[in-house]
């Protein structure tokens, strides 16, 4: 077990280091450059105009509706890992079970293009 | 001196030294990618592209980052300032951890096994995982900025790399099918007598694409596209938040030709085994292999136009989703039918 995770030590020290160097680089900036803000600089970028509202307003459903199909495959993705990786164990019963399995998500994902879930006109 | 020494022979010291060794070939790297992305574009162009500093314009990205630095960092007003701050350090952050698990060699001088950071036998899963958080980068700057143009690009940005994560999962999966491991010292391994890329070719080519829609280069830089929503997620950065966000993205674009490297274009192997190819190091094939598809991204946005974001989602949903997964099967029944599969 202390081996195992002896081998994501090294990780942990790179995202350390790396994480280092980000802070670094934006504190030295902060320090090194002069900073004098003041209304007009700080407001939000809209081609020239003074901001009409508050930018966090509501948008389109569709990037809801891509999220939730991501959910799906990248779940299946999930099973489809482990399931590769020990094929040449479960031989050829592990490969139709899982022929099965996405047989069944091509069915969902064959109605969802018909109800034109994949459509982005 | 002695005190050096001694830190440098302890397992915590070369270990650094070892995370150093990789980490600082990456950010030169990183900072001359975006000096050959000026000059390769700039010579698609018929132009010269900056070579004014230094010989050849070779110190330009070093003067870039020096003029980066002397800027005033700019927090816009109504941003919520600890998330606008600390997005950038996360894609920066991201980009070089994922390096950690990238086998560039083996053998030789330098070490018995594989030269990488952390040899972990879950290397595919990992990868994946970081590559899956870079989006949190993404929307966090957009969320954050407070501004309608950068919110509009996060937005875009994100649907956009979940759309192609599927199918770049499903094309791992095949990969993996074929090696039976997820170490990717492995999966190189496996390719020592045949690159992935030639039984596997139109997979490779979907992968590229993936990875061009995964960076959001051209032609699916929708996300920051200059004539629609000015820069897109980052419009608000300035000074060194935005070089970490710019430093992220070419890191993260040549780490994804160092995995393409791995899965499909057998990593520090070289072409043909013969001793007078042989002879050279692995790790230089491996930076040859990268550098070549690394031209390619640059190649492929000095040629191609953009893409409409409708047209975008249709090739991710429609034609590369079911194309990768029907490849799947087909690996797989292949393996099994023939008797072909690893660790029967």
């Amino acid at each position: 077990m202390a081996d195992f995770l002896a081998d994501y030590l090294p990780i942990l020290v790179f995202l350390g280091i790396a994480g280092g160097i980000a802070v670094v680089m934006v504190a030295a900036s902060w320090f090194i450059a002069p900073q004098r803000p003041y209304g007009d600089k700080a407001d939000a970028y809209e081609c020239g105009f003074e901001a009409f509202d508050d930018a966090r307003s509501r948008f389109d459903v569709r990037f809801y509706l891509v999220a939730i199909l991501f959910i799906i495959f990248d779940l299946e993705v999930a099973f489809l890992f482990p399931w590769a990786v020990s094929l040449g164990k479960i031989g050829i019963f592990g490969f139709w079970s899982m022929v099965v399995f996405l047989g069944l998500l091509t069915i969902g994902f064959v109605y969802e293009w018909r109800k034109g879930a994949l459509e982005w006109e | 001196m002695v005190d050096i020494v001694k830190f440098l022979i302890n397992p915590f010291g070369t270990m650094i030294g070892g995370i150093l060794m990789l980490l600082v070939p990456i950010l030169i790297g990183v900072a001359y990618y975006t000096y050959a992305e000026r000059r390769v574009i700039a010579a698609a162009q018929l132009r010269k592209g900056p070579n004014v500093v230094g010989p050849f314009g070779l110190l330009q990205p070093f003067a870039d980052a020096v003029k980066l630095l002397f800027k005033e960092t700019i927090v816009p007003a109504g941003s919520s300032r600890f998330v606008f701050i600390i997005a950038p350090m996360l894609t920066f952050v991201l980009a070089m951890v994922a390096w950690a698990v990238i086998p560039v060699g083996e053998g030789g001088w330098f070490a018995d096994g594989p030269w990488v950071i952390a040899d972990i036998n879950v290397g595919v899963l990992y990868l994946f995982a970081i590559s899956s958080m870079g989006v949190y980068g993404i929307i966090m700057a957009g969320w954050a900025s407070n501004s309608k143009y950068p919110f509009i690009g996060a937005l875009r940005s994100a649907a956009q790399m979940v759309s192609y994560e599927v199918s770049m999962g499903l094309i791992i999966v095949s990969v993996i099918v074929c090696v039976g491991s997820f170490n990717l010292s492995d999966v190189v391994r496996a390719q020592k007598d045949l690159w992935y890329v030639i039984p596997h070719f139109p997979l490779f080519i979907v992968f590229f694409v993936s990875i061009l829609a995964e960076t959001n280069r051209a032609p699916f830089d929708l996300p920051e596209g200059e004539s629609e929503i000015v820069a897109g997620f980052f419009l608000e950065y300035s000074s060194m938040s935005f070089a970490l966000f710019f430093l992220g993205e070419y890191a993260n674009m040549l780490l994804m030709c160092a995995i393409t490297t791995v899965l499909f274009l057998g990593g520090w192997y070289a072409p043909f085994d013969v001793a007078w190819l042989t002879w050279i190091p692995g790790v230089i094939w491996f930076a040859l292999k990268v550098c070549l598809l690394a031209f390619v991204f640059l190649w492929v946005r000095a040629t191609v136009p953009r893409y409409r974001y409708d047209q975008l989602m249709r090739l991710g949903w429609k034609i590369f989703l079911p194309f990768t997964l029907f490849w799947v099967i087909a690996t797989a029944g292949v393996l099994v039918a023939f008797g072909w599969l690893p660790n029967a």
